[in-house]
């Protein structure tokens, strides 16, 4: 099997797992328990997770939080800051290439009567500052906008929309699913409030992420319970969960600019290849402001879902935005949001890389992608007369 | 979550291709949605001597038209016209829910056919279309 769907997500580390496992065993204690053993080695290991994880962000300790996952994180970002600063105002700006964690979340605040305002994006699914900046008034509260686009990968200007945002006094929370692991994320000098991570995009465990909440940010608890993670969010800690995460995360982290030049050049290769192979193709996305390990394709006369399908018989795992595989007539929001029309969304095809893709993987994948796309066209009615145009 | 013969007749599909003297073209679904169906026939006699396909859509969408035309092949037209959705998707052993508006695009596009065939032999009859099909809004673009 050639994998090329880490977007969605990545196979774990041997090493991660050989971090997690005495949290299940040895030391499987509950990290709120008074007993030293083995309770107390649950609480070291927390304590030192947490440092290490917001080292990695240049954040401080006393300002990330555990989760489930990005999905939570996200939910909680948005939700805890609106509802606990309804005094402030009770407004939201977004774009309307958000993961749906971000995109559902505002749709049911705006059932309970929020406002939000969809930023639309160029043609890049690049944000543009002054559209956020026109869109804020005196009632917003909050600024959400992804770090790098799931699936486009295209990188916004964080630092810029952050730097915006704390001149009008507005909190500025970022998506950073996708991008944490692959590019270097500092809160401080991006000016971002709040940003969500999950482990399982880089190398580490499933069912675990975190929410970085800045110093002084006013948010509301969304799980009540206990007084874990400093009274903000009950439930039992995840402690292997988290161990793993914080053990991929420093990994994913050590050598970043090596790492990310050997996967850049390994996905310029893939990108410019296929643009060349394949005749009637367009690459989703920015150029070179994207994701080091993303690739998004637009094939012309062919749907995504039986691309995908016929990759996957021959054992190449990618994914596409077409509405087959979105679960809906309508292909996805974020290429529809880009300004791609319907036929040809549905043709999308995306394959995202890890630090373990080889040139050999890139290259048989090309191989078999090749005759399947003729395939597919020669099948097509809409391919009817193309060829001798 | 597609069975066996639907892989089978996606990956083979049956009687893909066009047939250059047709007398029955009929084309349902359109880009938008994501699935367009080309059906062309030959008919002689009353009977569908060969029927070709092509298919723009997912893999649901090829297996049900292959099997529809497999289905009609060697068939009156009275006969092709009885074809349901529901017949094209038990020959494959079933579909997923979300999948089953592809059974009943290849059941509009035989029928799109053979009205094509109608109207160019100057027969009178309007083929029964259930309009199932609407979830497109639009059957065809022509």
């Amino acid at each position: 099997m050639v994998y090329l769907d880490n977007a969605a997500t990545t196979k774990m580390k041997e090493s991660v797992l050989s971090a997690m496992m005495p949290y299940f065993f040895e030391n499987f204690g509950n990290a709120s328990s008074t007993y030293t053993t083995p309770g107390q080695a649950a609480r070291t290991a927390l304590t030192e997770a947490r440092k290490t994880i917001a080292g990695c962000i240049g954040a401080t300790e006393r300002e990330l939080y555990f989760t489930s996952g990005g999905s939570e994180a996200d939910n909680w970002a948005i939700k805890g800051v609106m509802l606990k600063n309804q005094k402030k105002g009770n407004h939201i700006i977004t774009t309307t290439i958000e993961h749906h964690a971000v995109l559902h979340t505002c749709e049911f605040l705006e059932k309970q009567g929020y406002k939000v305002t969809y930023v639309p994006v160029d043609e890049y699914g690049m944000v543009s500052v002054s559209d956020i900046e026109n869109a804020i008034t005196d009632e917003t509260v909050l600024v959400s906008v992804m770090f790098a686009n799931n699936e486009i990968g295209t990188i916004n200007p964080i630092a810029e929309i952050g730097k915006l945002c704390r001149q009008k006094g507005v909190y500025f929370h970022t998506d950073a699913v996708q991008a944490t692991g692959a590019v270097e994320i500092d809160v401080e000098k991006q000016n971002i409030d709040l940003l969500s991570m999950s482990a399982h995009k880089f190398h580490g465990p499933k069912g675990v992420g975190a929410l970085y909440v800045r110093k002084g940010v006013q948010i509301e608890n969304l799980i009540h319970g206990g007084a874990q993670e400093n009274g903000k969010r009950a439930t039992t800690e995840n402690i292997a969960g988290i161990v793993g995460m914080a053990e991929a995360l420093s990994e994913a982290t050590a050598n970043l600019e090596e790492k990310t030049a050997k996967i850049t050049a390994l996905r310029d290769y893939l990108i410019k290849t296929v643009l060349e192979t394949v005749p009637y193709t367009r690459l989703n996305g920015h150029p070179e402001k994207r994701l080091p390990n993303n690739t998004s394709f637009c094939f012309k006369y062919i749907e995504g879902e039986s691309l995908l399908l016929s990759l996957d018989m021959q054992g190449y795992v990618v994914s596409s935005g077409s509405a087959c595989t979105s679960g809906s007539l309508d292909p996805s929001h974020v290429l529809l949001g880009i300004g791609l029309p319907h036929e040809i969304a549905h043709g999308s095809l995306r394959a995202s890389l890890s630090e373990f893709t080889t040139k050999e993987e890139i290259d048989s994948f090309i191989k078999a992608l090749v005759p399947i796309v003729q395939r597919l066209r020669n099948m097509s009615p809409l391919y009817e007369g193309v060829e001798s145009k | 979550m597609y069975s066996e013969k639907v892989m089978d007749h996606f990956s083979n599909p049956r009687n893909v291709g066009e047939i250059e003297d047709a007398n029955a073209v009929g084309t349902v679904g359109n880009a938008k949605c994501g699935d367009i169906m080309k059906i062309y026939m030959k008919i002689e006699d009353d009977i569908i001597k060969d029927v070709k396909f092509k298919t723009f859509g997912c893999g649901a969408a090829v297996a049900t038209s292959s099997m529809a035309t497999e289905l009609v092949i060697g068939k009156t037209v009275d006969e092709a016209l009885k074809l349901t959705n529901k017949a094209v998707v038990e020959a494959l052993d079933g579909l997923p829910p979300a999948k089953l508006h592809c059974s009943v695009l290849a059941e509009e596009a035989i029928k799109a056919a053979i009205q094509d065939y109608y109207d160019k032999n100057g027969i009178e009859k309007k083929v029964d279309c259930s309009g199932n099909c609407a979830h497109c809004h639009s059957h065809s673009e022509h």
